[in-house]
């Protein structure tokens, strides 16, 4: 089975193993995942497996979602969530198979992405852990990013200079991420350490490319 | 969304945790591994603080050794604190108990509440 999983980030606890030893972990629900389309080299030229997960009404989708998932032979309203992910392998699961948490054991290691919590446009101390000036003893430059470069050579401003802009409500990955629990009951992962984004945010979760 | 939460945490949680309150002098069991072999160890002292809820709660026991003030932290549903006994019940007016560290001698005690 492909190691490949759409779920739901459902906050963050912590597990005691057998010997006592504290592991903090991230609880991902995995929601209904249904493959859509199995994608081969032979007629794709690549190997990928898309996933749908979760439920929309038909009318708020685009007809053409709507007709990409009828030929899948989905019967129910389309899927609130659809992914592609890239395989090495061709896939045999054919459209509408499901694929829950059991693909994954314990003590395997995920890569997983999501989108990180928005910060707004923030200055260089949030956004960056410049230092700052002091506050008192004729400081003067509390938060401001201080001197931007040098001076007639070179001329301009470094290329990713970081300065003040838009923090988080990017897409992100975290490597490399331990499975501490599986639980079937439910359809839940405990993978070790956090994964980007707040509760209730979807999180896409394949095998570690790395490991 | 709360309930997983809720199930996962409770699992963690022991069944049963022992009553015991900020000023009680306590004495915790400690399972300790050394390689193969699995010891008890005692820790006797004054609970000074706990803090957190649920399973993430922790409670510090504050004892003096050899004139050197000892403080540590306990997770309470970790399966190494086998055992917590209440020694003695202390009559506190605080939640927590930070100011005994500057406390020496007699002036660090705890009454006793009866």
């Amino acid at each position: 089975m492909e190691k490949v999983l759409i779920v739901k980030k459902m906050g963050m606890s912590q597990i005691f193993d057998e010997k006592g030893k504290l592991t903090p972990v991230t609880v991902l629900q995995a929601l209904p995942n249904t493959v859509i389309e199995s994608k081969t080299v032979e007629k794709h030229g690549y190997s990928a497996i898309q996933l749908g997960a979760g439920e929309r009404k038909a009318k708020n989708v685009s007809k053409a979602v709507c007709g990409h998932v009828r030929h899948a032979g989905l019967e129910s309203n389309p899927p609130a969530k659809i992914k592609e992910f890239r395989l090495n392998a061709d896939s045999e699961l054919a459209p509408g198979a499901k694929i829950d948490v059991s693909t994954f054991t314990e003590g395997e290691f995920i890569d997983a992405t999501g989108t990180m919590k928005g910060r707004g446009f923030q200055g260089v101390v949030k956004r960056y852990n410049f230092a700052g000036g002091r506050y008192s003893h004729g400081g003067g430059w509390k938060r401001k990013p201080g001197s931007i470069g040098q001076c007639e050579y070179p001329g301009r401003v470094n290329k990713g200079k970081k300065m003040p802009g838009q923090m988080g409500n990017v897409t992100r990955t975290i490597q490399n991420l331990q499975i501490v629990k599986v639980s079937l009951d439910d359809n839940l992962l405990c993978v070790k350490g956090a994964v980007p984004g707040p509760q209730g945010g979807t999180i896409y979760i394949s095998a570690a490319k790395k490991k | 969304m709360a309930n997983i939460m809720d199930k996962i945490n409770s699992e963690q949680c022991k069944a049963e945790v022992p009553e015991f309150n900020i000023g009680d002098t306590v004495q915790v069991h400690t399972k300790i591994i050394e390689g193969e072999t699995e010891r008890t160890q005692l820790f006797k002292g004054i609970v000074i603080a706990r803090k957190g809820s649920g399973v993430q709660e922790t409670f510090t026991v504050r004892k003096v050794a050899f004139g050197n003030g000892i403080e540590r932290v306990f997770p309470i549903h970790s399966p190494r604190v086998a055992k917590i006994e209440v020694e003695r019940k202390g009559k506190v007016r605080r939640a927590k108990l930070y100011y005994l560290r500057d406390k020496v001698g007699k002036a660090a005690r705890v009454k006793e509440r009866r």
